[in-house]
């Protein structure tokens, strides 16, 4: 009994909902024999995994989805093992070199020349090139994609690259004009709608609009999340009728009361207070760009239209410094601190306008 | 000796499959790499000096730089070619790249061994031309600024000691990241960005041979798209070949093609965002909308960029394209670009630094509009 996400997930490029043009691309390149190097980017849930794994199935048949996983150990340069895990087929090999850590350029060297040094074994195979998929690519060091550069060009015979990604904003050029680009746009909302009432279809249930309008409206375009909600929903309730209310992780409440305790009252106890629910969320592993833009999100929604700029300027500021620095609760606490004054100072010069 | 046998069979091997790739599936890059240095677009002085060092047949240490796509590692091969003949070319010539694993240890071992080596006498070429075949060899270090500066540093003595049989040719793209002592060995050539023209050229001789049928829009798409890389140009025309070639029936390309592949984000979807940052796309032309647009508030700002950040758009290409918009726009003032190019180069930091798309997005946006309208 697997999640709904991965039950219903299509398996072929016909059955994929949305984005037909795109589809019909992937289709067309996959018979043609001559398939490029790919770049799938896109905001998370928007389905590039599963149109990357519909794209193997359409190359190379069912074969490419019988997968195994392994683990493989390769050595640093100072001689550290790194473990590393690989999803593979019989067509394809997957990996997340982001895993390695600041070693990934040993992970890709190494590995893609073995791949690409030799040939596809299996005589039967559609293709004569295998695939090789490398997750996160925008979190790949800048060596390890220097190292891709000519790899790329060099064993083109032998293999392709599809490279998955977020956005493309991190990755170097050479990389980019190497590839052939494939922009996935999270789905909008009559698309989700459609999804939703397909799976509600296939797990032998009706989903009322208005059950289905409300995950849509909370899921923000991403499908996954939307596929997961529902599922949870249904466990509550059954009949998916009356009032829902879809529960918000822990981690976004907490939020939310942050923000409110930022905003009711600024003084130095505030920002004591403040503090220890930062550390909270900090010690359960939520990223502290998520906490902050959660929070930055809640405090501009309470606040004087003249504000939300300024906090939203600082947010961005802030979070930069997040990212160099070394200690995140420092910066997540300088916002807070500038959040409270700013509006302290806002409040008083209202205040001050008001006498005049 | 057991060593020296195995590294100077090592770069032949990695040639002979190179030469079975079948040249249909070869990418275009490769198949029009030109073949003398006198098909090397645009280039005129470097290919004017070298091509005196083909007729004298004696060559200095170079160092090739310029921007992507320019020609260096294309110049040095066809050079070395040239100079050997397809049958001494496999074991004159060296070639060292980034994902070839570059240490300091790389340059002792390899390096050394290859330099090492007294080059062959000269065999009768097989294809019946004669080859000045002069009696060095050659080994090419591309992308050398990404070599480490210990590895350089152990390179400076090696190319001393080894002068009299070999030469080297650094090739890179940031002439800075080449530590002095090296830099100062070798006789430096500057390659610029393709000038539209040569480009232009280049690409639809490249279209005539593969049967693409392109017209004059297209190119002029690829070049702009591109900027002077004509690497990229070549693999974007590639790219949009193959997709309409395997689309049925056939479609022409378009130059709206081009840009999707090249990953642009189309000028409607800029244009939407400028007027939600209270900049008109062209002044007087729209003037009746023009008060109601005026005031852009926070809450349409975050909508847009949520939906940008929603159909994928990466967030340097939104930045860098606002920009052009914004440098070039017709009726802003100096002041006003001035602070807007300054918000433009922070956004851009930011982002290389990793920071957050969505929120530096949102941050441009705000200070970008707060700059226009004030």
């Amino acid at each position: 009994m697997s999640l709904w996400v991965d039950a219903f997930r299509p398996r072929t490029l016909d059955a994929l909902h949305y984005h037909k043009g795109l589809s019909e691309r992937l289709k067309s390149l996959a018979a043609s024999g001559d398939f490029p190097h790919m770049l799938f980017y896109g905001p998370p849930g928007a389905g590039k995994k599963t149109r990357i794994s519909c794209t193997l199935r359409q190359l190379f048949g069912p074969g490419a989805e019988k997968l195994k996983i392994d683990q493989r150990v390769f050595l640093s340069p100072s001689k550290r093992k790194l473990e590393i895990n690989i999803v593979q087929s019989n067509y394809h090999i997957e990996i997340t070199p982001s895993e390695a850590g600041n070693y990934d350029r040993v992970v890709i060297q190494e590995l893609l020349k073995e791949i690409a040094q030799t040939q596809q074994v299996d005589l039967g195979a559609k293709q004569r090139f295998k695939v090789v998929i490398i997750n996160e690519a925008d979190s790949l060091s800048r060596d390890a994609q220097a190292a891709l550069r000519r790899t790329m060009e060099k064993y083109m015979s032998n293999m392709r690259i599809i490279l998955c990604a977020n956005s493309t904003s991190r990755l170097i050029a050479p990389i980019k004009s190497r590839c052939l680009l494939m922009r996935v746009a999270a789905p909008n909302e009559e698309e989700i709608m459609a999804v939703l009432q397909s799976v509600a279809r296939n797990a032998k249930f009706d989903l009322p609009p208005e059950a289905g309008n409300k995950i849509v409206e909370d899921c923000g375009g991403n499908l996954r999340k939307a596929i997961l909600v529902l599922e949870a929903l249904k466990m509550q309730s059954p009949d998916l009728t009356g009032s829902l209310n879809i529960a918000k992780p822990d981690w976004e409440v907490y939020c939310h009361k942050v923000a409110d305790l930022i905003v009711s009252e600024q003084s130095p106890a505030r920002v004591m207070e403040v503090r220890t629910k930062f550390y909270e969320l900090l010690s359960h592993c939520i990223p502290p760009t998520v906490i902050m833009k959660t929070v930055a999100e809640r405090v501009v929604d309470k606040v004087d239209e003249a504000l939300k700029a300024d906090i939203m300027h600082w947010a961005a500021f802030y979070e930069v410094r997040m990212r160099n620095g070394n200690k995140k609760i420092y910066h997540l606490e300088a916002w807070v601190v500038k959040v409270m004054s700013l509006y302290k100072h806002f409040i008083y010069n209202v205040d001050m306008s008001d006498f005049d | 000796m057991a060593s020296n046998f195995f590294s100077a069979k090592a770069p032949s091997n990695k040639n002979v499959v190179k030469h079975t790739v079948d040249p249909s599936l070869q990418p275009w890059v490769e198949k029009y790499r030109p073949k003398t240095i006198d098909e090397v677009s645009a280039q005129e002085h470097t290919v004017a000096v070298l091509q005196k060092t083909l007729t004298s047949t004696n060559l200095p240490h170079m160092l090739f730089y310029g921007p992507p796509g320019t020609g260096k590692t294309s110049t040095i091969l066809a050079l070395a070619r040239q100079l050997f003949g397809p049958d001494n070319f496999r074991n004159r010539v060296l070639e060292l790249n980034a994902s070839d694993e570059r240490g300091i240890s790389i340059v002792r071992e390899k390096i050394k061994n290859f330099a090492r080596q007294t080059p062959r006498a000269q065999a009768v070429a097989s294809d019946g031309k004669t080859y000045p075949c002069p009696p060095y060899k050659i080994i090419i270090l591309d992308e050398a600024d990404s070599m480490t500066q210990d590895a350089q540093g152990a390179l400076r003595r090696i190319m001393e000691s080894y002068a009299r049989i070999t030469r080297f040719c650094l090739v890179c793209n940031y002439v800075t990241r080449i530590i002095e002592p090296l830099a100062s060995r070798c006789s430096k050539f500057r390659f610029t960005p393709l000038d539209s023209e040569s480009s232009s050229l280049r690409l639809s001789h490249i279209a005539q041979a593969e049967h693409v049928d392109i017209n004059q829009p297209v190119i002029d798409a690829l070049i702009s798209t591109s900027s002077g890389d004509l690497r990229r140009a070549i693999t974007y025309l590639q790219s949009a070949s193959r997709l309409s070639s395997s689309s049925n029936p056939p479609t022409p390309i378009l130059p709206a093609d081009i840009q999707e592949i090249a990953g642009v984000v189309p000028n409607d979807v800029i244009n939407d965002f400028a007027i939600v940052l209270g900049i008109e796309a062209n002044a007087g032309m729209d003037v009746d909308e023009v008060p109601n647009q005026r005031r852009s508030g926070f809450e349409p700002m975050r909508k847009k960029v949520k939906f940008l950040m929603r159909e994928g758009y990466s967030a340097a290409q939104i930045i860098s394209q606002l920009h052009d918009f914004v440098v070039f726009h017709p009726t802003l003032n100096g002041r006003k670009k001035s602070v807007c190019a300054l918000v433009f180069a922070e956004a851009d930091k930011a982002l290389c630094d990793g920071a957050d798309e969505e929120l530096w997005v949102l941050e441009v946006g705000l200070r970008v509009s707060k700059a226009v309208l004030s």
